[in-house]
């Protein structure tokens, strides 16, 4: 109650502030609605925003669950293989800083603009760099007692990967969804700007704008950061639920 | 079969400018109970790593059963508790225990029963599916002695297992250690800063010193045969006997002559 009660009276207080200034002000709806003008679009356009934001979460999804699997697989070659280490690690290292500005006009050519691949690629990578950093971290951090009776039981490598070194790197890898969870999100909405089918937050965003129909495009906006937020919860949740029986 | 369990022959061990071993000579008989003494830092560990094979000796030859160091790991030969419990927190108290027959592919039904059959003995019965978290130091340095024990191997090596139990529990513990290395025939390498449980425990006690690590002394200890004054299986009536206090004596001499 208490933690959630400052931010709530915050933002509430922002609204009211932001209200009021708009309609002081006079200020021009281009440049930014008032919240209860948003606050319509929103209710007006509700039946709209539900399936828009079901496809933008679905991309986001899908690359999440994609690109997770990727960040663990590739994480676990590089700890068993030399040579996978040292060809993996620089290349997933680059892809955090490729731009998803650069990467989605180049997936869009490359798979036409019918489909979602593009986007949930766009999504992939962006997710694989944060789960294969936390998942390789977690697998580095084997604790000395542990690898010596690994040792000690003449375990196998892959052995030691399953009895030892992956459980203890739940945590972390957790941990790397959790971070991966929001900017999902984000990259597959940014996705959207850059061509394909216009069913998503993102294409609406943008389309609206260009229509002059600003309360609108704050609706999207509003709906998108919702579904950013619910994400992020989700991520939160399941960190709690998978750390929590460990202390 | 009835060959030593472990013979170790001119043991070097140094780490940069640390001799942690220096020329050991030790060998321990099939069956036999041995303890190793000597002040912090002289290198007991390290002797029981090198004989766990997961050190390697910078000079000498170990040989675990008749064989290299290396190939007694991999044959399974030994049984280890290390100085930290090293439970898996992920892993339930019985799970743990089941974790060296799990690694060899034993059978699910036949780890749960021996899993049962050794809390039962370490008397943590009860916290079978608790997590190593939930437990005090000293129950998890018992879930740790009855992992080792769960193989049922022919040799122990045991490094201060004992060191987190109060006082009752220790000899408690002591007693079930001296029941089960009698009744599996298992020698035991164990290691320990309590004179009286080296006394107890050991048909030898091995004295060592520090820096460079060596054996300086090694005293008989209670069993039959090295002092035949001294009980052999009631381990209350020893602790009473003035045998007992003789053996003490005798190694608190051999520590102090080691430290001038
Ligand atoms: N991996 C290592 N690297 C460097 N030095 C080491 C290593 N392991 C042990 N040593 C050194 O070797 C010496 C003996 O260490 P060891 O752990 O065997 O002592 P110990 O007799 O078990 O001491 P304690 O009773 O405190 O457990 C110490 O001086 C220690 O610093
Ligand atoms: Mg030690």
């Amino acid at each position: 109650m208490r933690t959630w009660l400052p931010p709530l009276a915050f933002g509430a207080g922002v609204l009211v502030l932001w209200q009021v200034l708009v309609l002081a002000l006079a200020v021009p709806a281009f440049l930014l609605p008032a919240p209860t003008a948003i606050a319509g679009q929103v209710g007006a356009q509700f039946g709209v925003i539900l399936p828009t934001a079901a496809v933008t979460g679905g991309n986001a999804l899908a690359g999440l669950v994609a690109g997770f699997l990727l960040g663990v697989a590739l994480a676990l070659l590089a700890a068993w293989s030399r040579p996978v280490r040292e060809l993996a690690t620089p290349v997933v290292l680059a892809a955090s800083a490729v731009p998803i500005v650069a990467l989605a006009p180049v997936f869009t050519t490359l798979f036409g603009s019918t489909t979602e691949v593009p986007r949930q690629l766009v999504v992939t990578v962006v997710v694989v760099v944060p789960v294969f950093v936390s998942t390789t971290r977690g697998l580095r951090q084997v604790q000395p007692v542990h690898a010596d009776l690994m040792t000690a039981l003449a375990a196998t490598p892959w052995q030691a990967s399953r009895f030892v070194r992956l459980p203890g790197a739940v945590p972390h890898i957790v941990t790397g969804l959790r971070l991966a969870a929001p900017a999902a999100v984000i990259a597959s909405i940014v996705a959207e700007y850059f061509g394909g089918p216009q069913n998503g937050l993102g294409s609406r965003i943008s389309s609206a704008a260009a229509n002059t129909a600003y309360a609108r495009a704050w609706a999207f906006v509003v709906a998108a950061i919702a579904l950013g937020l619910l994400y992020h919860l989700a991520g939160l949740l399941l960190e709690r639920l998978v750390t929590r029986p460990r202390q | 079969m009835s060959g030593p369990a472990v013979e170790l022959a001119g043991v070097d061990k140094v780490f940069g400018p640390v001799r942690a071993l220096d020329g050991i000579e030790l060998t321990i008989g099939a069956g036999e109970f041995v303890s190793l003494i000597g002040p912090s830092g002289c290198g007991k560990s390290t002797l029981l790593r090198v004989v766990a094979d997961l050190e390697q000796p910078t000079a000498g030859t170990v040989r675990v059963r008749g064989k290299p160091a290396a190939q007694a790991r991999l044959d399974q030969d030994y049984g280890i508790a290390f100085q930290q419990a090293g439970l898996l927190e992920w892993r339930s108290v019985a799970e743990n225990v089941e974790l060296p027959l799990h690694v060899h592919g034993v059978p699910r039904a036949q780890r749960r029963e021996r899993a049962a059959e050794l809390l039962e003995m370490v008397g943590l019965t009860e916290f079978a599916r608790s997590r190593p978290g939930e437990l005090s130091g000293g129950m998890q340095q018992r879930v740790a002695i009855a992992r080792a024990l769960a193989p049922k191997p022919s040799l122990l090596l045991m490094d201060e297992p004992f060191g987190a139990l109060d006082e009752m529990t220790r000899e408690r513990m002591q007693a079930e250690l001296l029941r089960i290395a009698g009744e599996t025939r298992a020698a035991v390498l164990f290691v320990t800063h309590s004179i009286p449980e080296a006394v107890v425990l050991s048909d030898r006690v091995v004295v060592m010193s520090p820096r460079p690590g060596r054996i300086t002394e090694v005293v008989a200890g209670r069993r039959p045969g090295s002092r035949p004054d001294l009980a052999p299986d009631d381990v209350e009536d020893v602790r009473e006997s003035a045998a007992f206090f003789t053996a003490i004596t005798d190694v608190r001499e051999a520590l102090r002559k080691g430290h001038g």
